[in-house]
């Protein structure tokens, strides 16, 4: 028994397959979702999602966005996603240091440009932590925690 | 006729402006392509938050939902978001959209307010007279959704605000390389036709009237989805316009390289002429020195000898 899972960003298919078992870092906490889930629309928080299918396992960085949840599929939309195998270190490192240095030079009146800024930094962040823990790593995602 | 000089000067200027038109075509050529890229990449994103808003909309007591769904019994003012270019040399490409905005909008029943993006359209609106609230234009040449959001942000909030009763989107349609088509779509309140998706999923469709649970609640999540989705709409509508746009200049620029080429034949044709014709009577010349000197020469002989 599988369900099916698409996860979309604004300019590309990030992953579509089906799969055992989804977990969603949802805004009021992370949530698994089995076959046969029942309806739920939710909004996803910066975080980690969790594919696992029968032989392989994925994870990836989502920097917020909503997630429907059907008894056959779950469609996230995110804002941005990327599988965490496709992270490159090294230029996640220079952008989180550009970000962070660009958030200490930003005025504090021009609102919307240190939220983007904000963000950009939180984004990078997870993306790195993510790399960094899943990068090459054998072990389960699942078992660990 | 013109002198061979004047001529030489003629044929050269005409084969300048043939290379820059080439190499325009060329440039055209290859945004087009990258346009057409972006534009494949945005739409799984779209369909997928299309299907998403279509289940929502299916859910029971849809008036009531959200605002932004919900049609006004009578509509006052109208607020239209006109897509065009920012530059020129494309053809017909930015009057043909104005020209249809107007015929759409020009004698509309009420009021009409203008979003304009693009140098080009809101020069003409402006020109025309219309009242342009806001104006985005010198978008950057391969704009991310970031850099267009707020004009999608910009018509939800006057929607909201009741200075716009409905929000209609006019951009160019990206058929294919030789047909763009001016389109007219409605952007706000959000038409989400629930029939059609119920029809398409008839075999599943038992899962639809299961009421949906929200985390967290219903308000939240559809004021984060609809918005979004509308700034989505909009940037569709910019990717489509400028592949439009590049495809619309190189076709243009195709055909004024193609008739500097025509020209250049023609100018080279007379240029021989004109070159063959002051050959012809500088020999001419010479054959007639030549004779009256051997005439001469005779004389002079004759009367010597």
């Amino acid at each position: 028994m599988s369900i099916r899972c698409e996860i979309v960003s604004q300019d590309r298919m990030v992953y579509e397959g089906d799969v055992d078992i989804v977990v969603l870092p949802g805004s009021d906490g992370e949530m698994g979702i089995l076959p046969h889930h029942s309806p739920v629309l939710t909004t996803l928080k910066f975080g980690l999602i969790k594919i696992r299918t029968n032989n392989e396992e994925h994870v990836f960085t989502v920097a917020g966005g909503v997630a429907e949840i059907q008894p056959t599929i779950v469609t996230v939309l995110a804002d941005a996603a990327e599988n965490v195998k496709e992270i490159d270190v090294a230029r996640a490192e220079t952008a989180r240091q550009r970000a962070a240095e660009a958030l200490t030079q930003v005025k504090t009146e021009d609102l919307d440009a240190y939220l983007a800024l904000e963000a950009a930094l939180r984004r990078s962040n997870l993306r790195l932590e993510a790399a960094k823990r899943y990068h090459d790593v054998k072990r389960s995602v699942f078992k660990e925690e | 006729m013109a002198s061979a000089r004047e001529m030489r000067l003629r044929i050269r200027s005409v084969k300048n402006i043939s290379q820059v038109t080439r190499a325009l075509q060329a440039v055209s050529a290859s945004k087009v392509r990258k346009a057409i890229a972006a534009l494949m990449g945005t739409r799984p994103y779209a369909t997928k938050a299309w299907q998403v808003l279509t289940h929502v909309a299916g859910q029971p007591g849809r008036d009531t939902l959200h605002p932004l769904l919900t049609a006004r019994a009578t509509v006052r003012k109208t607020l239209v978001v006109a897509i065009s270019g920012d530059r020129g040399l494309a053809g017909a490409y930015n009057s043909n959209l104005i020209r249809f905005v107007l015929k759409k909008f020009g004698n509309y029943s009420n009021p009409v307010n203008y979003i304009a993006v693009g140098r080009k359209g809101r020069d003409l609106l402006i020109r025309r007279h219309n009242n342009v609230i806001a104006d985005f234009s010198n978008l950057p040449p391969a704009p991310t959704f970031a850099d267009v959001s707020a004009i999608g942000r910009l018509a939800v909030d006057e929607f909201l605000s009741g200075n716009a009763d409905e929000v209609f989107l006019v951009y160019t349609d990206f058929v294919n390389m030789v047909r763009q088509d001016s389109t007219v779509k409605k952007l706000l309140p959000l038409e989400v036709d629930t029939t059609t998706e119920r029809v398409e999923n008839y075999e599943n469709s038992h899962r639809i009237p299961a009421a949906y649970q929200y985390e967290p609640a219903e308000g939240e999540i559809l004021d984060e989805i609809i918005p979004r989705f509308t700034a989505l709409q909009v940037y569709q509508a910019i990717l489509e316009s400028l592949a439009s746009e590049h495809a619309a200049r190189m076709v243009s620029m195709r055909n004024a390289t193609d008739n500097a080429n025509e020209l250049i034949s023609s100018l080279q044709l007379q240029y021989n002429k004109v070159r063959q014709q002051t050959i012809t009577s500088d020999m001419l010349d010479i054959a007639g020195g030549a004779e009256a000197l051997a005439q001469a020469n005779i004389h002079s002989g004759g009367e010597n000898g």
